[in-house]
């Protein structure tokens, strides 16, 4: 099954409109299959939705939106989807292995215990984030750390050809995010599965990927990240003065002072700011 | 009770004579059975339901709808209906406006408290207006056990059989649901008509046990005993499985316990109950202080499982502390720490004194 010549993600002309807003409007982009791609913007600009959109969670207000040369629908089992970090409540009944589980089998009906092949892959799945040494711990006792590897384990249960993760990396410290970014970007060379990566900070991914789309109050950019993260173009999108600045590979973008219309940019001010 | 303790040990007996009574024991047991196999049946319910009443934080859900429950209950009295169909109607029409208003249990609080007193105000004036037996308009509130007849138990064990039925069926997407629920709607888990399935069935599994334990104290019989349960393990089929124990512990041994008394069932079913949470609790902290299978929940314990310790270096395993943040600001920088924590050695190689970083939920 090569799928080359099918491209992971087609929108076509799409727009996304919530009432009067617009989030975002005549779209059209291609996402290869295996590439690594990156969603950026500030808060608000639309970024999750667009997410939310290939997940077949929300519709498209105008235009196409196709995922593998089909219409985006509603549990795709060739979508894998890491969701950013959240705290579980210490008392929920859940080991470490049984959220891995839930990404196995924990869309199909009837109780499905004691399944020895489920067993199997949760063992794998564990192993290969290296998750298998807290297998047994409640899920609500592990840092953010260990939770998001075990994200990425439940994402890979199904073998996904494309990888949604949401602001994935987002409240871990440096060092879970270069791992957990690591895990992600080693299953997409092994199997050749599309990333598509929501955030608003590029740095933590920025070695693997290899487009941009950056979107902000309604405009987008789509390139490469030379074309997209530069003062020009950032200025242009967000209509007011905007500072990229390259330092050791990583961004900094420093955003215009607050009541010039841009006050989301602060949202990559942290580097700036350390 | 209280009072008992300063009265003179006469009354003291007096009291202890009144609370435990066994005179002609057998006879009554056997006279009763059909109560103690009610029992039996809503002690599996509870225990089965509970967790996954417990999962979806709908501990409110199910007072809410117990009094509505109550209601209905209260109007069938009064209209000379069967009381058990009563409860079920109102239980049922206060889980669908629950269930089609809120998509997910613990998001409609405000809802349940409106629909609450509503419901109980309702009932009073039902039993306000009924002319009968008024041992019978008590009963609906605090329990009972002695009027279960053979058609009441048939009616509870077909209604056990629905609600077991129905949740083995939905088992694995409403955990899915109910513990991790972005990732489920991702999925494409159908998560309203889960939800909207989970209340129907909490509502009929509420109206059986307010035959019982009445409209006031189903708590302890579907929140209680999951809610030990989860204390003390935190593997999904385990909780179910002891939640089930102890929901029967409750109820069985609350009947067996009231049955030659006068006095009604609930304050023992209530007291079983709590006296297994608090133990577990207990039980639960203790392990978790001391043992190696649990993880320390609060700061600087042991937080390695199974005995083992934690192998050096493989892969950067991670150091504890984001755990207890929600959406703190984004980290990234140079630093990475964004709640501002100091946290002492390097999280390649988390030791001891790392774990004092973790934050207790």
């Amino acid at each position: 099954m090569t799928t080359h010549q099918t491209p992971s993600v087609r929108l076509e002309n799409a727009s996304l409109s919530f009432g009067e807003r617009t989030l975002w409007s005549r779209l059209d982009l291609e996402i290869e299959q295996g590439e690594y791609f990156a969603v950026l913007g500030p808060n608000g600009s639309g970024k999750s939705t667009l997410l939310k959109a290939m997940l077949g969670l929300i519709g498209l207000s105008g235009g196409s939106l196709r995922i593998l040369d089909r219409p985006a629908r509603r549990g795709n089992p060739e979508i894998g989807y890491v969701p950013q970090q959240r705290p579980f409540p210490s008392e929920a009944p859940l080991r470490a292995r049984d959220l891995v589980g839930l990404g196995v089998d924990g869309h199909r009906w009837g109780p499905g215990l004691f399944s020895a092949t489920r067993r199997r892959r949760v063992d794998e799945l564990l192993e290969r984030v290296g998750a298998s040494e807290y297998a047994s711990v409640p899920v609500g006792l592990l840092s953010g750390g260990e939770q998001q590897r075990l994200r990425v384990a439940q994402a890979l249960a199904s073998r996904p050809r494309i990888l949604l993760c949401d602001e994935a990396l987002l409240s871990l410290d440096l060092n879970h995010q270069q791992a957990v970014s690591r895990l992600i970007e080693e299953y997409r060379r092994e199997s050749g599965a599309t990333v598509v990566f929501v955030t608003h900070e590029i740095n933590p991914i920025i070695d693997d990927v290899d487009r941009v789309l950056y979107l902000a109050n309604g405009r987008f950019r789509a390139g490469s990240v030379e074309d997209v993260m530069t003062t020009r173009a950032l200025s242009a999108l967000y209509g007011a003065r905007v500072e990229v600045v390259k330092v050791n590979g990583r961004y900094v973008v420093v955003g215009a002072g607050p009541g010039e219309g841009a006050e989301d940019c602060h949202a990559h001010d942290v580097e700036g700011g350390a | 009770m209280v009072t008992a303790t300063i009265a003179p040990v006469l009354a003291l007996s007096g009291l202890w004579d009144r609370v435990f009574v066994f005179d002609r024991y057998g006879e009554l047991l056997h006279l009763l059975s059909q109560s103690v196999l009610a029992g039996a049946i809503l002690g599996l319910v509870g225990g089965v339901i509970g967790t996954f009443i417990l999962m979806r934080d709908g501990a409110f859900a199910v007072h809410g709808i117990a009094e509505l429950s109550f209601a209905g209950a209260a109007l069938a009295l009064l209209l000379g209906f069967d009381v058990v169909t009563g409860s079920l109607a109102g239980s049922v029409a206060a889980a669908l406006v629950i269930g089609l208003l809120g998509a997910r249990a613990g998001h409609h609080n405000a809802l349940i408290g409106t629909l609450m007193p509503f419901g109980l105000g309702l009932g009073i004036l039902f039993l306000a207006l009924y002319q009968g037996r008024s041992a019978n308009k008590f009963s609906l509130l605090t329990g009972q056990i002695v009027s279960v007849d053979r058609a009441q138990a048939l009616e509870m064990a077909v209604g056990a059989v629905v609600v077991i039925g129905a949740l083995l069926v939905i088992w694995r997407p409403l955990t899915f649901a109910s513990v991790d629920p972005d990732v489920a709607a991702a999925k494409g888990v159908p998560m309203r008509s889960l939800s909207l399935a989970f209340m129907l069935l909490t509502g009929i599994a509420v109206a059986l046990s307010v035959q019982v334990v009445g409209a006031l104290l189903v708590m302890a019989l579907l929140i209680t005993p999951a809610a030990a349960a989860v204390r003390v393990t935190a593997s999904p089929l385990k909780a179910v499985l002891l939640a089930v124990l102890f929901a029967e512990l409750s109820m069985v041994g609350g009947i067996l316990l009231a049955l030659a008394g006068s006095l009604p069932i609930s304050p023992y079913v209530t007291t079983i109950s709590f006296a297994i949470y608090a133990v577990c609790r207990a039980v639960g902290a203790l392990r978790r202080r001391f043992s190696q299978s649990g993880r320390a929940g609060g700061a600087g314990r042991s937080r390695r499982s199974g005995g083992a310790g934690r192998p050096d270096g493989s892969g950067g395993p991670d150091s504890p502390g984001e755990a207890g943040r929600a959406d703190g600001p984004h980290a990234g920088g140079p630093t990475g720490r964004s709640d501002g924590v100091t946290r002492p050695g390097d999280p390649g190689r988390p030791e001891e004194a790392a774990s004092s970083a973790r934050t207790d939920r």
